[in-house]
């Protein structure tokens, strides 16, 4: 637990889209996909989950509704509309060039003189 | 099944906020059970599990109101924060405040009113069932809507397009209810009047059609809802109540509903009678006389699928039949459909031209006044960008800070426009119990109604848009480090922005107001102190009608020498002269058609031209102050045992001989065949209303032609209210029975002044309005500019810039929009000058005074709006603003 990494802001969103983009899930649902794909390394307080889902059900990139869960219980589906999954591939793209930018440039080796 | 769903709906919208409480409550529940589920499968007891779920998952309260929060966006407590916070703001600045919300009243209550004025006159004239089809039946020929008695009878048996046809006359007369007899108006109407418009009777009941049988054999009136309360306290008992009316029994059999006056409006009447019953009221009868047309107006309800041009195209053909039965009475007349309520389009026309215009005008008060909000707005938008980039950098959305702009624009907006319904409605109240004229039941039918309130409604909410959006581009586009970082002074816009479009539109429609209304007053300056070919002025009237107490044939005359006697002997009166129809003080003088002397057959369409006939004393011309030109006067001698005799004015003795100096001594003739001499000629004059050209009148002697109808006038050097109060002992010492009416000439004329004074005043309203909006205008635009550059200007007088090249340098741009959009105006002005010169007498654009008072006028406004600004702009410090920054 202690290893996890804080989320940096703004990637919460792209989380939920990526781990509802594989399926249709419930609040719950997502906490545990983002969790297994992410290898457990990220830190999510799971209360956080649900303004941030009732705001992207808000912006029209995902859709919900009620259903019912392997454990027999009732709970809200999430999944991706149309303008969601055009979100997730664009979001996608900006934060590979982000991390390659960042890598690069921490990569950088102070120059020898 | 359908009430179960009904209920089913309400409830729903009823707990509507709670339903989505409890979805999001039911999610995050499921969501902890889930977990727990979890943790339980993992070994740990279920209460334990559950404990953990709930830690795990954080503050459950705190979001569940963000999902709140997120979920109804748009909801009331979102509003009502921005509410709280627009009030707050708006009352830090009281000022921009309490001028945004006049500025908008303003315009907003002069396009209730105007509109209250439109939809009474032309869109809902008449509160009556089935008006779409009521029409009222005009001759094009002649421009008017008179008929004669049998003429009517054979229209409404013998035409195939109304379902009905009803008619009626305006009348004067006495009514003697037991105490003191008083002249009232009233509808003489025919029989079938009350069932051809569908008005069912407030108490007792109306006359019909079947109670018409032959003349006078229907002695029954109605009494009208407003006449029945002031004249008999509306006492349920008057029905089957006998009164008199001129002298003749008639018994009340009912009263009409409350919003019943006939279907002219403008006119609200006591009480109708049978026209049947008309030889009681004006002693002899004229129903069988085909070519007197003394019935105003005809009207009914059109046959359903009959169009008014078929229904037109069915009375030409009617009056062809009649032409050629009855050709000394008939013309060859064609004929037109137009709606009774402002007598077709002879004041229909002008009427809707008019309020059109008016309407026209207000709206564009009302979109500077936006205009001016809206760069208030923007300015202010500007000042606050500091605020607005901080709250954008704090994590608000731009939406969010432009909804709560548009909240203030809105309150704004909601205040100005309350307020300006409110005193709209407060005015519209004055209007209807204002009546201008004693002599006349006049009235105006201003009633603000759901749809005044309505469209009151509907435009402060779209100018409140308006004017909210304004600043909307500033806001998308603010940068919130730029601005923290520079400070708001910005940059100073060289290029012609909306803003300067609009103030100069602005200026534009001030000017054009401003000059109408100076053209409007000029005019009416000149109608009050016009020369009309008589003095009104120290004049003072007395009008009665002899029918009223019951005079006939000669005691008519008799009657009318004694009056004038007596007058002559009240101490300071200097003379008195008698005239049936005192120019200019009802819009319709009768007149005749008039045909040489060796015209035999005497049919309308042989007639030179038509002419008015007023019946004189031989004073009057002296009393009234007109002058006779050439010949003699009529004079005591010519009476019933010599020759007729007439006096013409200049206008009649071109268009009946051809030129003044051949009429005297000449003859002509009237149609029923008298051989009328000229001996005089008068000099013409104004006589029905004051922009009328030209007209024939010919004077006869009252000796020679009696007339029952008159006014006396009375000239003299003491004051008017002590000879008024002598005037009225000598006509009670003559006959203590006989109505009249006592005022100066200069007052009787304001039934015809009225027109011009209307829109003297409507005008003069507008043109303040739109002066005090221009003057915020170029206020407004010029402080910002002054207050955006007080920097520059500091340093521009430090390096030694002149009084005058500051002041150019602040307040240049908006004198320069100022004199673009006077130009403009004046020049528009000019051009609607001859639109007014149908209404406003002598109205003409090429006046210098009104050219130089509009420049004056545009001029100071520019003064007053830009002398602050300046000020301020010359008592920049220098020293001051540079340590200042």
């Amino acid at each position: 637990m202690t290893d996890q990494a804080q989320l940096l802001p703004g990637t919460l969103d792209l989380l939920i889209l990526k781990a509802v983009s594989l399926g249709p899930l419930h609040g719950y649902g997502i906490l545990l996909r983002i969790g297994q794909i992410s290898q457990q390394a990220l830190l999510i307080e799971q209360g956080a989950l649900y303004p941030a889902l009732f705001r992207l059900v808000r912006q029209g990139l995902l859709k919900a509704s009620w259903g019912t869960s392997d454990n027999n219980r009732r709970a809200k589906f999430y999944e991706l509309t149309a303008l969601g999954r055009k979100r997730l591939r664009e979001e996608t793209k900006q934060w590979d060039r982000l991390a390659a930018a960042i890598a690069c440039a921490l990569a950088a080796e102070p120059e020898e003189a | 099944m359908k009430l179960f769903s009904y209920l089913r709906s309400l409830a729903l919208r009823l707990f509507r906020r709670s339903q989505t409480e409890n979805d999001i409550e039911e999610e995050l529940r499921s969501h902890i059970q889930h977990r727990a589920e979890d943790l339980e499968r993992s070994g740990l007891d279920p209460a334990e599990a559950e404990r953990r779920a709930r830690i795990e998952f954080g503050g459950r309260q705190r979001f569940q109101e963000e999902c709140r929060d997120v979920q109804v966006g748009n909801s009331i407590e979102t509003l009502a924060k921005d509410v709280r916070f627009s009030l707050r703001v708006l009352r830090k600045t009281p000022g921009f405040t309490l001028v945004a919300v006049l500025t908008l009243a303003l315009g907003i209550g002069a396009n209730a009113v105007v509109f209250a004025a439109l939809n009474g006159f032309i869109l809902h004239p008449l509160d009556l069932p089935r008006p779409e089809s009521l029409y009222s039946v005009h001759r094009v020929t002649d421009n008017s809507s008179n008929q004669s008695y049998p003429d009517y009878l054979d229209l409404r048996d013998r035409n195939r397009s109304f379902e009905d046809l009803a008619a009626y006359n305006i009348l004067q007369a006495g009514l003697d209810t037991g105490d003191k007899p008083t002249s009232s108006w009233l509808l003489a109407v025919s029989g079938n009047y009350f069932d051809v418009l569908g008005v069912k009777p407030f108490l007792g009941s109306f006359f019909h059609r079947f109670d018409e049988r032959g003349p006078n054999s229907a002695p029954y009136i109605i009494l009208s809802h407003a006449f029945w309360h002031s004249r008999f306290h509306g006492d349920s008992g008057v029905v089957g109540r006998t009164v008199q009316v001129n002298k003749h029994p008639f018994t009340i059999l009912g009263v009409a509903p409350p919003g019943f006056r006939g279907t002219l409006l403008f006119f609200s009447p006591d009480f109708f009678m049978p026209m049947v019953n008309q030889e009681q009221l004006e002693g002899e009868s004229i129903l069988q006389a085909r070519a007197n047309r003394w019935i105003f107006m005809i009207m009914g309800h059109l046959k359903a699928g009959v169009t008014p041009q078929q229904a037109a195209a069915d009375f030409d053909s009617l009056s062809a039949d009649l032409e050629k039965a009855f050709p000394k009475e008939h013309g060859h007349w064609t004929y037109a459909l137009a709606r009774p309520s402002l007598y077709g389009e002879f004041l229909g026309g002008p009427m809707r031209a008019f309020l059109s215009a008016l309407m026209l005008l207000a709206g564009l008060i009302l979109l500077a006044a936006c205009a001016n909000l809206g760069s208030l707005f923007a300015a202010r938008a500007a000042d606050r960008s500091r605020e607005v980039a901080l709250r954008l950098a704090l994590g608000a959305t731009r939406l969010r800070v432009l909804r709560q702009l548009f909240t203030e624009a809105l309150l704004i907006s909601l205040m100005g426009g309350a307020l300006g319904l409110w005193g709209g409605v407060m005015l519209l109240d004055s209007l209807r119990a204002w009546n201008p004229f004693p002599q006349f039941p006049f009235y105006l039918p201003v009633t603000p109604d759901a749809k005044v309130y309505g469209v009151a409604v509907l435009l402060t909410l779209a100018s409140g848009f308006l004017f909210g959006a304004v600043p909307v581009r500033q806001v998308l586009h603010t940068n919130p480090y730029e601005i923290i970082k520079a400070g708001s002074t910005g940059r100073v816009g060289r290029r012609i922005t909306l803003r300067d479009l609009l103030l100069v539109t602005q200026i534009a429609i001030c000017a054009l107001l401003v000059t109408s209304s100076i053209v409007a007053v000029r005019g009416l300056g000149r109608s009050l102190y016009g020369d009309f070919g008589f003095e009104p002025r120290n004049a003072i009237l007395m009008n009665t009608n002899l029918d009223m107490a019951d005079y006939r044939g000669d005691a008519v005359p008799a009657m009318q020498k004694r009056m004038i006697e007596a007058m002559a002997t009240i101490p300071g009166v200097t003379s008195v002269g008698l005239v049936d129809w005192p120019p200019l003080t009802t819009g319709d003088i009768p007149g005749a058609n008039v045909y040489k002397d060796e015209t035999t057959d005497l049919r309308p369409t042989n007639s030179v031209a038509p002419s008015l006939i007023l019946r004189i004393s031989p004073d009057y011309l002296s009393t009234a102050h007109s002058a006779l030109l050439a010949g003699r006067n009529i004079t005591w001698h010519d009476d019933k045992d010599t020759p007729n005799v007439a006096l013409v004015n200049q206008a009649f003795a071109r268009r009946i001989f051809g030129a003044e100096s051949r009429a005297i001594g000449q003859y002509f003739k009237r149609r029923d065949g008298t051989r009328i001499q000229v001996v005089g000629i008068v000099e013409d004059g104004k006589y029905e209303n004051l922009t009328e050209g030209p007209k024939p009148v010919m004077f006869l002697s009252f000796l020679q032609s009696p007339s029952s109808q008159m006014s006396l006038v009375v000239r003299s050097n003491a004051d008017p209210q002590h000879l008024a109060g002598a005037i009225r002992n000598k006509l009670h010492e003559l006959d203590a029975g006989l109505p009249f009416r006592v005022q100066p000439w200069s007052q009787a004329m304001k039934l015809v002044l009225f027109p011009s004074q209307a829109a003297t005043v409507a005008l003069g309203v507008l043109g303040v309005m739109a002066a005090m909006l221009s003057i915020t205008g170029i206020f407004g635009i010029a402080a910002h500019s002054v207050s955006k550059r007080m920097r520059e200007l500091g340093i521009r007088m430090a390096l030694g810039a002149q009084r005058k090249e500051v002041l150019q340098a602040a307040l240049g741009r908006a004198f320069k929009l100022l004199s673009f959009g006077s130009a403009a105006g004046l020049l528009l002005g000019i051009l609607a000058t001859r639109v007014l010169s149908f209404i406003v007498y002598q109205a003409t654009p090429r006046d210098p005074l009104v050219l130089a008072g509009s420049v004056l006028a545009m001029f100071l406004l520019g003064l007053l709006a830009t002398w602050i600004p300046a000020q301020r702009a010359l008592s920049a410090n220098p020293l001051e603003l540079l340590r200042e920054e």
